[in-house]
This record gives structure tokens, sequence and C-alpha cells, in this order.
């Protein structure tokens, strides 16, 4: 693994909901093909900030970002960005799955097809690779044609993760993928993670640091010290160090289980 | 004894239960009955009437004898013709309403605007027809004034079915879509509309169901009396079944009284068939997305 390769620059980044601070004075280097867990109690902005590096935060009214959010050099939030291409660029896996409500073939050709024609041939091959990446491939191969939402949920959210791998992104966020899952899909979802970081740059959001621990290899500890203050980046490291020798004592207060 | 307090009260819950629920079935039963005795009623006056030569003929003999096929004619022109000016400004509309307008003073007045529209007396909208598109734009008394009159009185019909079924596509498809790359008008095509056509299908068809029974609008702008030659243009008048039911019933001694019975049952029947022509579609498309 080539440690050093940095995705994101994120500089003194904050978040503002209407005049509301949220997140504030937020540094951290992201890296290439490795998996960064974004952890902290409910409520401190985890998601926020994910979202901030497909500008999804931006269909909500009233909101500001201030600071820079750069991606291969460049500034997500200059003016010049074309918030489409990026988003194309940079995958986004939900909390809940949420396949549309169309066959599964649809569901991983829609984004693709957004953005070129391609031959029904193409599609085919499009639609077999990101199954297989996603490890679903062997469980709905002869079934491409069945509603999405007849699939059991684990399942669903793979097909949700395929379907980001079709359009070919670098970066993939996911906002607490495994919590609407069951233990066995959740294995799943996080030896495929594992798989994928080979590849693609990940950030995930989780509110369980077992799954934090297990499955990335840097970690942000975000938090809200007072109430009406906005969130901090109290920590980032190595996750291994941040989970067993932590520099601050919030950070220990948090992963020994003592608030949030 | 505890137990014979629980029995007491059960039987009087049960008592009050079985009340409400007789009284509740009973007045749901009263609107059933009304409808299904409208409908027999009209069978029972009108079906007599109804035969072949009735549905393909013209009036005869000062409208006593013959058909009404003009007026059959004429409303299902209407019908479609108000269909052509209202879906798309209707669907349109809502669309921009639920997910393009922000919540400011402009989409309120928008939206109390719809509210009043859909409160104007329909005998307005006719005057206004007559106004603007009969006369103004010099449209005369023709299909195209009358179904641009009937578009404007059902567009609030179509513009909030429309929005209501665009309300209730969840959110987390929008933003699956968008995260994808998609912008907003491809996923507004691609994954809200076919959602949400259900709904406007179900509001099309009640909008339908009005612009083919509405009098007033169609009197000033486009109703003829009696025409002797079917229409050729959409600037020919037309006869329709709602204002020719109203010639046959008031200005007119003497005609057979199951003649007007049966334009009555035909103008039921014909809205009828779009209702479950609408419904089957729908239908359709709901068993095809489950495939």
């Amino acid at each position: 693994m080539n440690d050093d390769k940095i995705k994101i620059k994120v500089r003194n980044y904050g978040f503002y909901y209407g005049t509301v601070k949220v997140l504030s004075d937020v540094n951290m280097d992201i890296q290439e093909n490795a998996i960064t867990s974004i952890i902290g109690p409910s409520g401190c902005g985890k998601t926020t900030f994910l979202r901030t590096f497909n500008r999804m935060n931006e269909l909500l009214p009233n909101t500001r970002v201030e600071g820079e959010i750069i991606i291969d050099g460049i500034d997500i939030y200059k003016d010049n960005i074309d918030v489409v291409d990026l988003r194309k660029r940079i995958g986004m896996v939900f909390q809940r799955p949420n396949p549309f409500p169309k066959t599964i073939y649809e569901n991983i050709i829609y984004g693709p097809r957004l953005h070129r024609k391609y031959t029904k041939k193409q599609l085919g091959s499009i639609v077999e690779s990101s199954l297989k990446r996603a490890a679903l491939w062997d469980e709905v191969k002869h079934k491409l044609n069945t509603n999405a939402l007849d699939l059991s949920g684990g399942q669903q959210q793979r097909l949700c993760i395929a379907r980001v791998l079709a359009v070919n992104p670098e970066i993939i966020l996911m906002d607490e993928p495994a919590s609407a899952l069951d233990p066995i899909s959740t294995q799943k979802i996080e030896d495929l993670m594992d798989e994928l970081k080979e590849n693609y740059t990940i950030i995930i959001v989780t509110h369980n640091m077992q799954q934090a621990a297990r499955v990335s290899q840097k970690a942000a500890f975000l938090l809200t010290e007072s109430t009406g203050e906005p969130a901090t980046l109290i920590e980032y490291d190595d996750t291994n160090k941040i989970f067993t020798n932590p520099r601050d004592k919030r950070t220990e207060d948090y992963i020994t289980g003592r608030f949030g | 004894m505890v137990g014979e307090g629980i029995e007491i009260n059960k039987r009087r819950k049960t008592v009050m239960e079985k009340i409400s629920y007789t009284f509740l079935l009973f007045l749901t039963l009263i609107v059933i009955a009304f409808v299904m005795g409208i409908i027999i009623y009209l069978i029972v006056k009108g079906s007599s009437a109804i035969n072949w030569e009735f549905l393909s003929q013209k009036p005869r003999a000062g409208m006593r004898e013959g058909g009404i096929f003009p007026a059959i004619l004429g409303t299902m022109y209407l019908v479609i013709g108000t269909l052509i000016f209202s879906l798309p400004i209707g669907i349109l509309a809502a669309i921009y309403l639920n997910e393009y307008a922000s919540k400011n003073r402009l989409t309120r007045i928008i939206r109390l605007s719809i509210i009043n529209m859909s409160g104007v007396p329909s005998v307005v909208y006719g005057l206004f027809g007559l106004g603007f598109f009969v006369i103004l734009l010099k449209f005369g008394r023709s299909i195209l004034a009358g179904s641009l009159t009937l578009a404007l009185l059902i567009l609030p019909v179509i513009i909030t079915a429309t929005e209501e079924a665009l309300k209730t596509v969840p959110d987390s498809y929008r933003h699956a879509s968008l995260a994808l790359g998609a912008t907003k008008w491809q996923t507004i095509t691609k994954v809200i509309l076919p959602q949400a056509l259900p709904g406007i299908i179900t509001g099309s068809v009640i909008g339908i169901g009005r612009a083919a029974g509405e009098t007033a609008p169609i009197i000033f702008t486009v109703a003829a009396f009696s025409q002797p030659n079917l229409p050729n243009s959409i600037f020919s008048q037309v006869m329709a079944l709602p204002y020719h039911l109203y010639v046959l019933a008031t200005q007119l001694t003497d005609t057979p009284e199951n003649m007007q019975w049966g334009t009555a049952l035909v103008l039921l029947m014909l809205v009828l068939i779009f209702a479950v022509s609408g419904t089957t579609i729908r239908t359709r498309f709901r068993l095809r997305k489950k495939e």
C-alpha cells in the first residue's frame, strides 16, 4: 500500500446550517486507496462532513461551506466545478439501502447511461463486472430482471454499492452502510470494503467503533464539546493508534465508551 | 371485584364499538346507495333509447328522433383537447412546485392561486373563456376555445394530484440518483415521474370526468345547439353531451323522455370508460414495475 499518497486535503473546513455553525476548523489529509473512518457521537456532524465531499449538502437550503476541500489538487467548492461531474467521480452509499424500484439490471445501468451511450453488450458487461466487484453476482445472476426491492436488505445494499461501482468513481463515501443490516450482511459489506480499497479511496461514517477498528486504516474523531458550539476534529491518526493509544483524553473517553 | 369491573367495562366498550362500526358502515352504504341509485335509475329510464342508431346517427326531426353521435364525438374531442393543454401544463407546474420552487412568497402566491382556481364556479370559467379565448384571441366559439377553457377548469385538479403523487416518491430515490451524477432533470424524468405516474393518471381521470361533464364552461365557448355537419377543424363548434342533455331537457318540448335519460347514460358510460381505461393503464404500469 502506498502510504503517503494523499487523495483529499481538507483545509480550515467549516459548515453552517443557516447561521448555525456545526463544524469548524477541520484539517486532514485523506489517503488514497485506504479506508478512512469518521467516528463520533450522534449529532456531531459526521454525515454532514461526509456529504461535503460530493456536495450533497447543497440539496438543503441555506447551507454554507468555508475553507477548502481539495481533491487531486482541485478545490471542489470553486465556482467552476461541475457538481454533476464531481458526483460521478465520488460515489455514495447511503445509510438505508435505496435501490430504485426498478430491476437489478436497470439499477446498475442507471448511472453509466446518465453520462454516455452504451451498446447492449457493453451494458451487459458493466452489469456483470459491477455485480462481481460488489460480491453479488452469484446471488442474482439468474434474476437480473427482477425488481431490486425483492432482494434482502443486505443484498440491496450490495446492489447500491454495485450501482456506485458501475459509474467508475475514484472515491466512495459510505454513510453507516451497515447500520440497517444484520450481522452476516454487515460482515459481507465489510469484507467487500476491504477488497474495494485496493482500487478506491473510501471514507466511511460509522457510529460503530468496532466496525471502524475492523475496517479502516485511518480514523477521524469528531466531537461537539459543548452544546451550541460547532464540532471539531479532535484526533485523526492511524486507526490502530486511535484505538490503542489515543493522544487525546476525549478520544480515549469516547472509545472506551464513557460517553456517546 | 376487579374481574367483574373489567367485564362490565368490556361489555360497555364492545357495545360502543359495535354502535360506531354500524354507524360508519351505514354512512358508507348511503354513499354507495346514492351512486348505485343514480346509475340504476339512468339505466332503467334510458337504456331503452340506446341502440346502434342512437349512438351512430345525427339527430333528426328537431332532435326528437335519430341519435346523438355528434354530441358523443364533440365531447370526445373536447376531452382530448382539454388533456392536450392541461396535462403538460399541469404536470410541469406540479414538477416546478414540488421539485424546484423554494419556500418563498412567489410560491405561496402560486399555491394560493391554485386553491382559488379550484374554487371558482365553472360558469365564471365559461364567461372568462368567452371574453378571452373566443373574443379577445378571436378563436371564435370553437373546439380550441372550449378545450382551453375546460383545461383551465381542470388544471388545479391535475396540478394537485400530480404534486401529491410527486410527494409520495421518497427522497432517498432523489438522493441516490443525484449522488450517481444525475442532473436534477434526469432525476425527475428517469426516477421520479415513472414513480409518480399512477397518481398522475388518477388525477387525469378525475379531470377527464369533470371536463366531460361540465356544461357551463362550454355553453359560451364551443357548444352548438345543433349542427348539421360534423366538425372539421379545431375552429369548428361541436355539440357536446352535457349541453345536448340540457337542450333536450329544457329547450325542447316533447322530446321522448328516454332520449334524455339515454343521453345522460351515454355521458356516464363515456366517463366510466375513460376511468376504467385510466385504471387499467395504471394497473398495467404497476404490474410491469413489479415484474
